[in-house]
């Protein structure tokens, strides 16, 4: 913040910090965000909730990010998104109830020449088929940490 | 820095370079790096040193090859490309230094999708490292930048661009010439140059390739184009999906301002410009000028009408000028050039070159840069060298969620800004997905509308609320539940978001939803009529996900 000037431009910057430093934003977090910045709560929060990057909500564990850009889902995306949903319950923007795995859906990772394309915490793989992804997850879920 | 130091620069990274007798390069782009080519890169770098050849052998990260669907990709001297290459085949690529290549990897070059292309502003990518600027340098970096500064005036530099016929590449394709003029007679105490590196395009990774493979050429191009309009401050507006391209941006940066080309009193001329990023947060409506100049100035992304126009009153009131990654990438060759040289490729009103990013149901999936007004089948069946698993060709997404999806009837036509338009699509930033009869047309439009619906800002009612039914009745056909009824006023609700939205997002959020409508209406009909979907993807009642 300080690097920004404290100042209202820099909200944007700030709170992806914040998030990259805890993995996401809590209202305490916006709260002291927005305080310092000199900037409503409401104009926090407002921008936190309009980009899709930020997050409100603690990630789990392990992330899964599916693409879901137009390659991606033409190449077999949604089939993904069901064996993580069959299997795990979980769709897009959820958490496995245990805490274990959060399923995130992107617009694109750029990877268009690999569709489809999963980044398992941050490592990206290409060509993934709906069984990889099941033994990924489940690898996750059943390891004991 | 002169002339005369720029190329000292250059010719001591030549002599350090020339110390190895054999170079084998790495792609460390992000297509590569998704298939662990920096594990290969480590595998080489270790058996070199295994060997003790570190003086004879150099092991170098590069930019993007475009054969993407391949990789990882790795190329020996000037001759070699080896593809799908693995960690252990460390040691047979360094023995075949001295004698012939390893066949098993070898990948032909002598097809369409290498001879095709036209590398302009690729023209570095898979050459040189991207993490050193004196490799830039030395393949010609920085020289367009220092002659401006010492040879042109701004209004000499602003004719130069015209007369090259550069168009905006990030869809819309406005004249760069002209928005630069405009910028640079716009009176303001502060003036601003912007890059928008926020490619939100779903299918599209162009932007994403350039600054991953050569940083220094948007970096220049930015700088050219604050000489000439004017500008003080430039910033990048990057998505933050992007962490590489972040990273080495970060790098370039570093590097060009240690080299004192970037910060004041740049090459002892008058011009000072000093580059910050911006990071995006995944809002595809910051792709539009107005959004994006909200976002940089750390608010909600929301656009606003236009005039005035950002070259008047753009970033915190001042004059701005904005455009896209390629456009600046393609600055640095026009000027080193000329203005007349670019224009003599492509067509009479779309000049240059095009990169794409070629992607979905074809064999060759990368990216690729060719002149403008290269036909569709000579993308798809040469380039892309055909369908994948011998399926059918159906259609060619262009433009992304503004886009629409051309039939095989158009696969001749030339891939330029009019063609384009007037077949119901539009060029777009350079995505290009190639779909088989597996694809369901309806439910491609379906995807585009549902993407354009959670994308919508809401400022506007049409787009706010007219997204949300297109895409409800688009669920309907797609569940065999829709009526004839309903298929009119999807087409009606097309054209009120078209004529009424406020910005670009909501004008051609109907686009992919039109061009199915007009070229595949039977599918529609199938779907409605007899309940039936010829690809087999909306099943009856329940369709998934």
């Amino acid at each position: 913040m300080r690097r920004m000037g404290n100042q209202p431009r820099g909200l944007i910057e700030t709170l992806h910090t914040v998030q990259e430093t805890f993995g996401y934003l809590d209202l305490d977090a916006l709260r002291y965000v927005a305080a310092s910045l000199r900037v409503p709560l409401s104009r926090a929060y407002g921008v936190a909730t309009f980009y899709h990057f930020f997050t409100l909500k603690p990630p789990g564990e392990h992330t899964c990010v599916i693409c879901i850009g137009t390659a991606c889902y033409i190449k077999g995306a949604p089939q993904l998104l069901n064996a993580v949903k069959q299997e795990f319950g979980v769709a897009p923007g959820q958490t496995t109830v245990d805490g274990k795995i959060s399923v995130l859906g992107a617009r694109c990772l750029g990877s268009c020449g690999l569709a489809p394309a999963v980044v398992y915490d941050r490592e990206v793989a290409g060509k993934v088929t709906p069984e990889a992804l099941r033994k990924r997850l489940s690898g996750w879920k059943s390891h004991v940490s | 820095m002169s002339p005369e130091e720029l190329e000292q620069i250059g010719e001591s990274e030549r002599e350090r370079q020339a110390q190895f007798s054999h170079t084998v390069k790495v792609c460390v782009a992000a297509g590569c790096v998704s298939c662990q080519s920096e594990g290969v890169k480590a595998a080489l770098e270790k058996e070199v040193s295994r060997r003790r050849g570190e003086g004879e052998c150099q092991i170098k990260g590069v930019g993007c090859m475009g054969l993407c669907a391949d990789g990882p990709l790795v190329t020996v001297g000037d001759s070699a490309l080896y593809s799908h290459v693995a960690e252990a085949d460390a040691p047979a690529i360094l023995d075949s230094l001295q004698g012939t290549p390893v066949s098993r990897l070898l990948c032909p070059t002598d097809v369409p999708f290498f001879q095709k292309q036209k590398k302009v502003v690729l023209e570095n990518s898979g050459e040189i490292d991207p993490e050193r600027i004196e490799d830039y340098i030395l393949h010609g970096g920085y020289s367009a930048l220092v002659r401006v500064l010492s040879e042109m005036t701004p209004g000499q530099v602003v004719e130069e661009v015209t007369r090259s016929g550069l168009r905006g590449r990030g869809g819309a394709g406005y004249p760069t010439g002209l928005k630069w003029s405009t910028v640079s007679k716009a009176a303001g105490e502060k003036k601003y140059v912007i890059c928008n590196a926020d490619e939100g395009d779903p299918g599209a990774f162009m932007d994403r390739s350039v600054l991953e493979s050569d940083p220094h050429r948007v970096l220049e191009g930015m700088l050219i184009a604050a000489y000439a309009v004017g500008a003080s401050q430039g910033y990048i507006y990057v998505r933050a999906e992007y962490p590489l391209a972040i990273k080495r941006l970060r790098i370039a940066i570093k590097q060009a301002e240690r080299l004192e080309l970037l910060g004041n009193d740049i090459c002892g001329s008058r011009l000072s410009f000093h580059v910050d990023l911006r990071l995006g947060a995944g809002a595809f409506v910051c792709g539009e000028e107005t959004a994006l100049i909200a976002s940089v100035e750390g608010r909600r992304g929301i656009p606003r009408p236009r005039p005035p126009y950002p070259a008047q009153e753009g970033l915190f009131g001042e004059p701005t000028l904005i455009n896209n990654v390629e456009t600046f990438a393609s600055v640095a060759p026009i000027i080193r050039n000329g203005g007349a040289w670019y224009a003599q490729i492509g067509t009479e009103k779309s000049k240059g070159t095009k990169v794409f990013a070629l992607a979905g149901s074809v064999k060759n999936t990368g990216l690729v840069e060719v002149p403008m007004g290269t036909t569709l089948r000579q993308m798809v069946f040469e380039i892309g060298g055909g369908m994948s698993e011998g399926r059918k060709f159906k259609a060619v997404q262009t433009g992304g969620p503004s886009g629409g999806c051309l039939p095989e009837q158009f696969l001749d036509m030339p891939v330029d800004y009019e063609s384009l338009a007037k077949a119901g699509s539009i060029m777009g930033s350079g995505g290009m997905i190639v779909m088989d009869d597996s694809s369901c047309m309806v439910d491609v439009a379906r995807f585009f509308m549902d993407f354009c619906m959670s994308e919508s800002c809401g400022k506007c009612i049409p787009c706010r609320a007219g997204t949300y039914h297109m895409r409800r009745i688009l669920e309907g056909i797609t569940r065999h539940q829709a009526s004839a009824e309903d298929l009119a006023q999807l087409q009606e609700l097309a054209d009120l978001l078209r004529n009424t939205s406020l910005c670009g997002l909501g004008q051609s959020a109907p686009n992919p939803v039109m061009s199915t409508l007009r070229y595949f209406a039977e599918e529609y009909r199938a779907h409605v009529e007899q309940h039936h979907c010829a690809a087999g993807v909306c099943k009856n009642g329940h369709k998934d996900e």
